[in-house]
């Protein structure tokens, strides 16, 4: 029987498993997550993985890799530097070593340690023996491979799957440092491989062979508790931002008795909602996977000028793509939404990383003057709300509306209050049902409070009407070439789209309320931007954060929210968009913190640079 | 449909005026089509016409139905999205041999694959009008246009033969001045289940004048016409005294008479695809006469019934979460107190 290893409470850790493509990163942090979400931690996750499908095995471009940050306290980032690497073969470790608190646990998979592997990563000396780490870090060297060979001896599976439980044996270990129950992982292989039983068994006795290992090796000397964090009551469940994406735009369509059409084209990191969606048949769900980014829109289109509402998503060069028919979405003042779930460009960039870099693009990339609305989601729970808003602004308002999400949003998780959707407002679709004239149809007529004009749809009686990409007169949208009407619709397609700032809430601000610095951010820096604020808050700075949902149009109360503050710093993953869309709109000397690294910005950093600002 | 049409030819012209060149070949199509249409429909809200960009495109605006301009090579998506979002809608698709072939070249194949009940009338005049007089992908080599000043170098398309090989599940082809023709494929294609693809040769008197000329020619057209009716032999000739003979896989004109009888000529099939890949060979060639009339017609699944079909399945799996609050609430969850 081994010594007993103490337990030590901590408020957060955070973990990155990192390893080959093939070794099932993804998986054992995805079950980390769950497990520790139904044990009430906090928590925020960040997948990390190579644009390759498979990259040659071994190979530093091979590297995938899943980061956890939990916490008994309320958190908002998945985290910086990791409390814990767990490396499944050298090239893992190459990449991520230098990411590892210092003292930090290392757990490496020491079987992959072998010659070849260490040539591939680059390695003159096994850093397992020369005693290059054991130094730095509390080094955690165990034979993966060979215990779950032998824990699996008897099942009847090729060596190669059985090898490749080893993600469980991992996982095992951590479960055993952090003190998490092994059931919900067992019942979810139950589940998952219900028809493959020997699977099942393969997984479950890797999973307890890390755990058990933990407990008797005697080479940890410490296990650590993460209590349950306080959250706001109610029912939770853990959420990434496809998911809520595709739920907000089912509940847009209960909510307003719409049916959904949803067309697109495969791009990382978009195509998961095009999956979600393709599963949702029977909520009377119809997808459509275009031939090309162009066919994407313009089916979506199509659907909604045939009263469903027509949704796309895609990337920055798939969104690159759709923009003529952005504009044609524009002056046919159709409702259309199409989501851009930002990724590192330009060109095809950095497919699987995360950036903030599409905001000019979503805001002002069309010709002509083409005024759309964008809106863009805060965390990865908070892209239902987002989905739903920009579904009921497109009809409200018969517009397209942009959603901008990020690589991060999509694939990061959070614990997430369950909405109530009887909760959510009903909107109207407000078809035009009859033409009460001898007339012909006048289908650029509008609501005079919103602007918008009706959404008279095929098949409707009295209603025939023609609509199209060149001009349209007033009010006919008869084909127009005349200056005055030209200039006059310019106007109000821009003034349709600025009166959506008439219903926007109160824009939030957390913190003081007049102070030294407001930290102003959009989309997915949130997080970490609201995580420096509650740092600099404790130590008694006089600073707020400002998270804006809605770029187009913007709040009508920023700019006295502005005036409230001596500096304004704008953290964002790009050079500085929307810094100038901010400065050139209110004249404000506001300072940038802007990182393009391919991943979310660190609170560490927002907090460094917030001072300095303060002090100067 | 009751005999006597509910509607008349005017209920499907519009008050625009109408902004054709004088004596342009679209005139011809517009005012058959709105003749032939109260013989096809008695809900003309029911009609939606989608075109893309080109002369041809402008013809929404000229059809007192539902329209939608929009934008160049891009009809077929928005006829597609529309037609799922309804599938009660009777769409015809407007386009013209660049806006078709060119710049939407992509979005006709798949549309012709996936066989969306759809009604394509290309206009096709070999020639790009609307941005005065550029050649077409349906341009003859050598053809002098402003951006080919010593003949043209590409080679062009034959649009039946592309469509065929898109997988079309019908394919016809007419001209602007064949007037009853132009009616009987407007009708072939609206019963059709599926995409019917019709190619419409159109004469562009300002830029492209007389390409068709051989084939409208009062004196010389039939001649070089070979009219197509099912289940008939492939006979023309002013005097009915040609035909297509097949020489083994190869077919050659004979003339009927001394060495061949009526009973040598190649039947007509439009389900037999082998006939209407022939057929389509023969356009723009010095060797056969141009066919016109159903080239081939096999109906199967369209998309919109395979979609509904799906959505109807689906509605059946009882065993996954049911309603938006199952979906909202499924997986692992917690309660925080």
């Amino acid at each position: 029987m081994s010594k007993k290893a103490k337990l030590e409470t901590v408020d957060n850790v955070t973990i990155r498993f990192a390893g080959d493509s093939g070794d099932g990163m993804q998986l054992s942090g995805g079950r980390f997550t769950q497990t520790s979400a139904i044990m009430g931690n906090d928590l925020s996750t960040l997948p990390d993985f190579p644009a390759e499908i498979r990259a040659p095995a071994g190979s530093l471009a091979g590297v995938s890799s899943f980061q956890i940050h939990f916490s008994s306290q309320e958190i908002h980032t998945p985290g910086e530097k990791p409390d814990v690497l767990v490396a499944m073969n050298p090239a893992a470790l190459k990449v991520h070593l230098k990411d590892l608190t210092p003292g930090g646990a290392l757990i490496i998979n020491k079987n992959a340690f072998t010659t070849k592997n260490l040539k591939l990563a680059g390695y003159d000396s096994d850093p397992t023996e020369d005693g290059s780490l054991e130094d730095y870090y509390s080094t955690h060297f165990i034979e993966m491979s060979k215990m779950v060979e032998r824990a699996c001896e008897g099942i009847d599976l090729s060596p190669k799957l059985i090898d490749r439980t080893k993600n469980l044996c991992a996982l095992g270990v951590l479960f055993w440092m952090y003190d998490r129950p092994l059931e919900p992982t067992i019942d979810w292989l139950n589940k998952k491989f219900k028809s493959k039983p020997d699977v099942v068994e393969a997984n479950v006795r890797a999973l307890n062979t890390g755990y058990n290992y933990g407990d008797t090796a005697e080479i940890f000397t410490t296990r650590y508790v993460v209590k349950k964090a306080k959250l706001a009551p109610g029912k939770y469940r853990n959420i990434n931002g496809t998911l809520a994406t595709c739920l907000g735009l089912l509940t847009a369509v209960e909510k307003s008795k719409l049916s959904l059409t949803f067309a697109g084209y495969p791009i990382t990191p978009a195509s998961n909602i095009l999956h979600t969606l393709s599963n949702w048949k029977r909520f009377g769900v119809k997808t459509y996977q275009a031939e090309d980014e162009i066919a994407g829109i313009g089916a979506a289109l199509g659907a909604s000028y045939g009263g469903s509402l027509g949704v796309t998503a895609s990337s920055g060069p798939g969104i690159a793509l759709k923009g003529e028919f952005l504009g044609l979405a524009v002056i046919t003042e159709l409702p259309l939404v199409v989501i851009n779930v930002q990724r590192g460009g330009p060109s095809t960039g950095l497919p699987t990383k995360t950036e903030q870099s599409d905001l000019f693009q979503a805001v002002y990339g069309r010709n002509g003057e083409a005024p759309m609305p964008v809106i863009a989601a805060a965390t990865p729970g908070d892209c239902y709300y987002t989905a739903y808003e920009a579904c009921r602004m497109a009809v409200k308002y018969m517009t397209p509306v942009m959603m901008l999400s990020d690589g991060y949003l999509v694939n990061g998780s959070e614990p997430w209050i369950i909405p109530n959707p009887d909760k959510m407002n009903d909107f109207d679709a407000g078809f035009v049902k009859e033409n009460l004239t001898d007339e012909q149809y006048l289908p650029y007529k509008r609501n005079e409070e919103t602007l918008a004009r009706g959404w008279a749809i095929p098949g409707t009686k009295g209603l025939e009407h023609r609509i199209g990409g060149i001009e349209k007169q007033d009010v006919t949208g008869n084909v127009n070439y005349d200056s005055d009407n030209h200039e006059k619709m310019v106007q109000i397609r821009a003034q349709k789209v600025a009166n959506i700032a008439n219903e926007l809430p109160p824009t939030e601000v957390f913190g003081e309320k007049k102070g030294d610095l407001l930290i102003l951010s959009w989309g997915s820096t949130h997080g970490a931007c609201k995580a420096a604020t509650e740092s600099l808050l404790d130590e008694d700075l006089k600073v707020a954060h400002v998270s804006i949902r809605w770029i187009s149009p913007l709040p009508k109360d920023l700019k006295d929210i502005l005036s409230n503050y001596k500096k304004i710093l704008m953290p964002e993953i790009n050079t500085g968009q929307f810094r100038q869309m901010i400065r050139a709109e209110f004249l404000v000397d506001a300072i940038g913190l802007n990182e393009v690294q391919g991943k979310p910005l660190g609170a560490s950093t927002i907090v460094a640079k917030a001072k300095e600002i303060i002090n100067e | 449909m009751s005999d006597k049409p509910l509607l008349k030819k005017a209920d499907f012209q519009s008050d625009q005026a109408i902004r054709w060149c004088p004596g342009c070949g679209d005139y011809a199509i517009l005012a058959q089509t709105q003749k032939t249409f109260p013989e096809i429909t008695e809900k003309k809200e029911n009609t939606v016409f989608i075109s893309g960009i080109g002369c041809s495109s402008r013809f929404p605006y000229y059809m007192n139905t539902f329209g939608f301009h929009t934008i160049h090579g891009r009809a077929p998506t928005i006829a597609s999205g529309l037609k799922m979002a309804n599938p009660e809608l009777s769409v015809w698709l407007v386009t013209g041999d660049g806006d078709g072939f060119s710049i939407g070249g992509n979005h006709m194949i798949h549309l012709l694959r996936r066989n969306v009940d759809i009604n394509v009338m290309l206009f096709n005049n070999r020639i790009y009008g609307l941005t005065k007089g550029q050649y077409s992908p349906t341009s003859e080599q050598g053809k002098v246009t402003y951006s080919t000043p010593m003949g043209s170098i590409d080679y062009p398309f034959k649009p039946t033969k592309l469509a065929l090989g898109a997988e079309a599940s019908f394919v016809a082809k007419t001209i602007d001045k064949e007037l009853k023709h132009l009616q009987a494929m407007i009708k072939r294609a609206n019963s059709h289940k599926g995409t019917s693809f019709i190619e419409i040769y159109q004469n562009c008197n300002i830029f492209n004048d007389g390409a068709f000329s051989h084939l409208t020619d009062r004196d010389s057209k039939e001649e070089q016409l070979l009219r197509l009716e099912d289940g008939e032999p492939m006979i023309f000739g002013a005097e009915k005294d040609k035909g297509i003979y097949l020489d083994g896989t190869s077919p050659k004109v004979v003339q009927i008479g001394k060495d061949y009888s009526i009973d040598d000529i190649v039947v007509h099939n439009e389900k037999d695809r082998f006939i209407g890949d022939m057929l389509a060979n023969f356009t723009a060639s010095e060797e056969f006469p141009e066919p016109i009339g159903v080239l081939y017609c096999k109906e199967r699944p369209s998309y919109d019934e395979l979609m509904e079909a799906q959505m109807n399945e689906a509605q059946k799996d009882s065993k996954k979460a049911k309603g938006l609050y199952e979906l909202l609430n499924a997986g692992d969850t917690w309660e925080v107190k």
